[in-house]
């Protein structure tokens, strides 16, 4: 029968969000093949208890490899794991979250298996027994469908497109042995830095709030940051003009040569709709526009815009999502 | 200290793309081609390795038509020593690709083997992470920035909600994001020394990608928008559509 994997990443000792979305893309597959889902989980202390939840969105097994060698990612130690797993199996497709451990490991996976990978799949498929995906190619300009044809397929799915769907699976719980990964890889995690605040992070979060130039000073994206605490669950994002000025991380550009994201909502506050900004968030679910120039091309492709000056429309905005939330 | 940088020619991020009358690929017509841009990145960190040491060598690769030369002096002109260039079919990606740097660099020593963490035509993310695998090496992705001293790397990487600092043991390999490696202008002299260096030409070992595109579509154009109004007294009007309308909150 089909063996269909899902990777379902864990930190800390939890399954993260992005592991759930794999399990739900990886049962999507199954149910396509008529197979089964095999879902891994590694990690350190705390994993299997963990993992026991994947059943609930279509797991038929569950692996769990727990080990202090593994407790931080190691992309030689885990790659090592997975491939020797798949290859045992014979698994036909491997199913990767699309995070920054996902897309570091499943390209290493794949080209130990000597197999072929199609990376930030937005929408996934059967068709004559092979797995076909669709994924978006420059920064969205375009979309590819695409075969993968070695065994296992191996792909990561986008964030935020398979929202986790509960669908019981058997459940069936084992230890994964992997007791011959001591460590003594070439590559160590020494520390986690952890950026400031508790926001979740942009290309994970359901909604972003996102501000640009128009915001005139660094300082400013207080209001940013306080529409996004009104609206619960919501990450800041930002432009590149801004991250280039120095007011924001890195971590927060949304674009080209930031992160692409496909919240349900995103906000564009300030700014002006670059053709590298659109390519970060163009498929979002809802965009929201706020602009004072009404020929900015943002407004060509937010669902909703409102023309204005946003230092008096987005405190507005917060006191409103505010009152309404309770 | 010796690096290995992997470069790739990439139409620029302002282009429009076209696809081609065969359904699955690019029409190269009018296209502007530029280094990609997360491989200045790399560039620009092995550049500036070699100047912090004072010695060194730079090498950049790219698997490409005859094309990619130009991208390759490009890398010369910004400093870079010697250029290879593999010829081979440039639309080949991820595995394909892999296999055939990892060919090259085999046979070469080397302490960093650096990448851009993706290239901006397929989108793939993948390239340096498996010649990292091919050549059983380590590796860290996304790398905003780095510091080498004696064989050991201390590279800052993005994740989500923070950023990992991986150490790393040298020969490895690691991939480039925006970060502490703006990339220089090359000067005028840059550009006149680079017609002077040495670039080599050879034959790409190509291996199979295992992945076939099968058809190339325009995304589906989202709906203009709709102006829900004029200035802080449209807001209760958005605050119904985003909940009665579009249900998000
Ligand atoms: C290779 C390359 C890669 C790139 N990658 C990215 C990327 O990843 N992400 C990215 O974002 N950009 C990227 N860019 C840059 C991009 O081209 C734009 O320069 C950038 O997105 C502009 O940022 P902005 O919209 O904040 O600023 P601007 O374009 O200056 O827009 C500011 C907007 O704010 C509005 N505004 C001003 N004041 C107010 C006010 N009081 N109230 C309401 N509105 C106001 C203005 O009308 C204007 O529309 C890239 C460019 C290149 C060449
Ligand atoms: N044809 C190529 N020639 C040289 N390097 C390449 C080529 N394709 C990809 N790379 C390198 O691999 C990185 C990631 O590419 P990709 O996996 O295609 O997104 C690029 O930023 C380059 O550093």
């Amino acid at each position: 029968m089909p063996c269909i994997f899902a990777f379902a990443e864990a930190r800390d000792g939890e399954i993260r969000e992005v592991g759930l979305e794999a399990v739900t893309a990886a049962r999507q597959l199954a149910d396509g093949m008529g197979g089964t889902v095999c879902g891994v989980a590694l990690g350190g202390a705390g994993t299997t208890a963990e993992a026991k939840k994947l059943a609930t969105y279509g797991a038929d097994d569950i692996f769990v490899g727990e080990s202090g060698a593994l407790a931080t990612y190691s992309p030689e130690g885990y790659a090592s794991v997975l491939a020797r797993f798949l290859k045992a199996r014979g698994c036909d497709a491997a199913v990767f979250p699309a995070s920054a451990m996902g897309k570091d490991l499943a390209p290493r996976v794949a080209a130990r298996l000597g197999v072929g990978y199609a990376s930030e799949c937005t929408a996934v498929g059967v068709e004559g027994g092979r797995v076909v995906v669709t994924r978006p190619e420059y920064a969205g300009k375009v979309v590819a469908r695409a075969t993968i044809t070695g065994k296992p397929a191996v792909l990561s799915v986008r964030g935020n497109v398979f929202a986790p769907r509960e669908s019981p699976g058997a459940g069936r719980l084992q230890p994964l042995d992997v007791s011959a990964e001591g460590g003594g890889f070439g590559a160590i995690v020494r520390e986690i830095q952890a950026a400031a605040g508790e926001k979740p992070d942009v290309a994970e979060a359901p909604i972003v709030v996102a501000g640009g130039r128009g915001l005139r000073e660094p300082e400013n994206f207080k209001l940013i940051e306080d529409l996004a605490d009104a609206l619960g669950n919501a990450a800041v994002g930002a432009s590149r003009a801004v991250v280039d000025s120095g007011w924001r991380p890195h971590a927060e550009q949304v674009g080209q040569t930031g992160k692409t994201v496909s919240p349900q909502l995103y906000f564009a506050i300030g700014i002006s709709g670059a053709v590298q900004h659109l390519a970060g968030m163009r498929t979002a679910k809802y965009i929201v526009a706020i602009n004072k120039d009404p020929d900015a091309p943002i407004f060509k492709v937010a669902d909703f815009g409102i023309v204005g000056d946003l230092f008096e429309i987005v405190p507005r905005l917060t006191e409103e999502i505010r009152r309404i939330r309770g | 200290m010796k690096s290995i940088v992997c470069i790739k020619r990439v139409p620029d991020t302002e282009t429009r793309i076209r696809i081609a009358g065969d359904g699955r690929s690019i029409d190269p017509a009018g296209v502007k081609y530029v280094l990609n841009p997360y491989d200045e990145f790399a560039v620009e960190a092995a550049v500036r390795q070699k100047e912090a040491a004072g010695s060194g060598e730079v090498t950049v690769v790219s698997m490409g038509g005859p094309e990619a030369a130009e991208t390759l002096r490009s890398a010369l002109a910004m400093g870079a020593d010697a250029a290879v260039l593999l010829r081979g079919d440039p639309a080949a990606q991820g595995l394909a690709v892999a296999a055939a740097l990892a060919a090259e660099l085999r046979g070469r020593d080397f302490d960093l083997a650096l990448f851009g963490m993706k290239a901006v035509d397929d989108d793939l993310q993948a390239v340096g992470a498996m010649v990292a695998e091919l050549l059983e090496l380590p590796s860290a992705t996304v790398v905003s920035d780095f510091e080498v001293s004696g064989g050991t790397v201390v590279a800052h990487r993005e994740i989500e909600g923070g950023t990992e600092v991986v150490e790393l043991k040298t020969p490895c390999v690691l991939t480039l994001t925006k970060g502490a490696y703006e990339p220089r202008y090359a000067s005028l002299k840059g550009i006149m020394a680079a017609k002077k260096k040495p670039l080599e030409e050879k034959t790409a070992e190509l291996g199979d990608s295992g992945v076939t595109t099968d058809e190339l579509s325009y995304p589906p154009e989202r709906q203009p928008g709709r102006i829900v109004g004029r200035g802080p007294d449209a807001v209760p009007e958005l605050v119904r559509l985003l909940r009665e309308e579009a249900k998000v909150i």
